[in-house]
């Protein structure tokens, strides 16, 4: 075939699909608005995207909090700005390293585990089982699951926030002799209310994105063994990459 | 009950429904018998609504499922039940939540008369005692009973019954077999039957239909399909291997195509 046309196709087909999976978002967040509620869909999502990311969340933050409180006490002593380290690490925390890593980490265990629940429904004829029972199954799956990524990240980046800058409080004031003043009092002053804004609201983009593509891959995934278990691939890659790329866009709106 | 009109469906070039004319009628068995790939199951997917046809009409008590909106198609399957295949069970409840499930989310009836309906069902088809228990941990037979209590829960007018019988043993099928005739004559329920297990089917149908590639071949009761004088019929219900059904699907030459590619 003609080079021209096999691209025409490609894209035509990516185009198709990005279309498709714009209008599967906007239609299940229009669905959870409508009655009836089903809270209790919602709470078991959040809880299982949520409140279940807890541990993994607090053990990243906690280590990348202690990094950044060796190294940026390593750099900052260069120039004998030890006092800023509480600065450092909390701007980079709360602007940055809160929202991606913290998204990172639930789109790992989350994000494959909502495409692969998702793929084996599909596998399993329960979603025209739903359909048969008169049941909205984007409304009755996937809302439940778009809705609580937007309300669990934003909460557990705080929280990673929190855990991270203990991190480096617990490294630079504890462990390296930084004045516990300067680190907490400097940093007080330093933290504006646009930084924090700004991380919350690029948490809250990745839980759309992550609870997003996961839905998407599962609920177009081939309906056999490989064919979830190659969306579940691709969503993890397809969600990581898509937050890094998402994160300098927001960043250079933000900025 | 049913009428089905004209019924056009393709699968890119492969032709599923070719006109098909049809007619489920109340409080019958029909069975749609087929081999694999003969376009039964989409007929069943077309009649229920899951599927939209590419032409023609599916009558529901007089009024065409193709062309009703979303929340009147809805309404209408709340009068339908359906078994699948695989049962489609929900794995993360159990069975007594499964069959609960649709009174549930429709009705706001009361919990103690949730739990009543719940084991009248079971009850039904033999399983009272395994409320607890989680699909996984039922055999292949049990959890198409299972799926059938949940099929029957809301009191449907017509059920739907996807190979029912498939991969079952013997006296499983057996079982199922006798539920599908029970509950028609109990609850005198409409019931359509896909498959292709031609013994259950003489057990059970009141009337058959025969589909090969998308075509209706045959049509009437037990007695005339029996006796019917069409050599693909007679193939298809002795089960035999040469016929003027092909067991190969190209229809290039596999001479020419051996020496010659």
């Amino acid at each position: 075939m003609d080079i021209t046309a096999k691209f025409g196709r490609f894209t035509l087909n990516r185009l198709q699909i990005l279309g498709r999976s714009g209008i599967f978002l906007l239609a299940a967040i229009f669905q959870a608005f409508l009655p009836p509620f089903r809270i209790r869909r919602l709470v078991k999502e959040i809880e299982f995207i949520g409140s279940k990311s807890f541990l993994i969340v607090f053990v990243t933050a906690l280590f990348t909090g202690m990094v950044l409180g060796i190294q940026g006490y390593y750099s900052l002593s260069q120039f004998g700005a030890e006092a800023a380290l509480g600065v450092m690490v909390a701007l980079s925390i709360i602007r940055e390293l809160g929202p991606v890593l913290c998204s990172l980490m639930v789109a790992g265990r989350a994000g494959s585990a909502i495409t692969a629940e998702i793929g084996i429904m599909k596998i399993t004829d329960q979603f025209p089982a739903l359909e048969m029972m008169a049941i909205d199954p984007l409304k009755y799956v996937i809302s439940p699951k778009i809705i609580a990524g937007i309300l669990s990240l934003p909460l557990l980046t705080a929280f990673f926030n929190l855990v991270g800058i203990a991190g480096g409080y617990l490294v630079g004031v504890k462990l390296l002799g930084v004045n516990e003043g300067a680190y907490l009092g400097k940093m007080v002053l330093a933290i504006t209310f646009t930084d924090i804004y700004g991380g919350i609201l690029k948490s809250l983009c990745f839980g759309v994105l992550i609870t997003w593509i996961a839905s998407f891959m599962g609920f177009t995934a081939e309906p056999t063994t490989e064919g979830v278990s190659r969306a579940t691939t691709n969503a993890v890659v397809l969600i990581s990459l898509s937050i890094l790329i998402v994160d300098y866009i927001l960043t250079s709106l933000l900025l | 009950m049913i009428k089905v009109e004209n019924l056009v469906k393709r699968y890119g070039s492969l032709m599923v429904s070719n006109n098909l004319n049809c007619h489920f009628e109340k409080g019958k068995i029909t069975v749609i018998l087929g081999g694999s790939g003969s376009g039964k199951t989409s007929l069943l997917r077309q009649v229920t609504g899951l599927e939209k046809p590419d032409s023609g009409s599916v009558y529901f008590n007089g009024l065409d499922l193709t062309t009703m909106g979303r929340k009147k198609l809805y309404d209408t399957r709340k009068k339908m039940g359906m078994l699948f295949q695989g049962s489609a069970l929900f794995n993360y409840l159990n069975i007594f939540e499964n069959i609960a499930f649709p009174l549930r989310e429709h009705t706001k009836i009361a919990d103690n008369i949730i739990k009543t309906i719940v084991t009248m069902k079971l009850e039904m088809v033999g399983l009272r005692g395994t409320e607890k228990l989680m699909p996984s941990q039922l055999s292949g037979g049990m959890t198409k009973r299972v799926g059938l209590a949940r099929a029957i829960v809301m009191d449907p007018e017509i059920i739907f019954y996807d190979e029912p019988t498939s991969g079952l043993d013997p006296i499983s099928t057996g079982v199922i077999d006798k539920l599908i005739k029970d509950l028609n004559q109990a609850l005198n329920i409409t019931s359509v039957v896909v498959s292709h297990d031609i013994k259950s089917c003489f057990r059970i149908a009141d009337n058959i239909i025969i589909l090969f590639y998308g075509d209706i071949i045959a049509e009437g009761t037990v007695e005339e399909i029996k006796n019917s004088k069409d050599l693909r019929v007679k193939q298809f219900i002795n089960g035999e291997p040469e016929g003027p059904i092909p067991f190969t699907r190209t229809d290039k030459n596999y001479l020419d195509e051996i020496l010659f590619d």
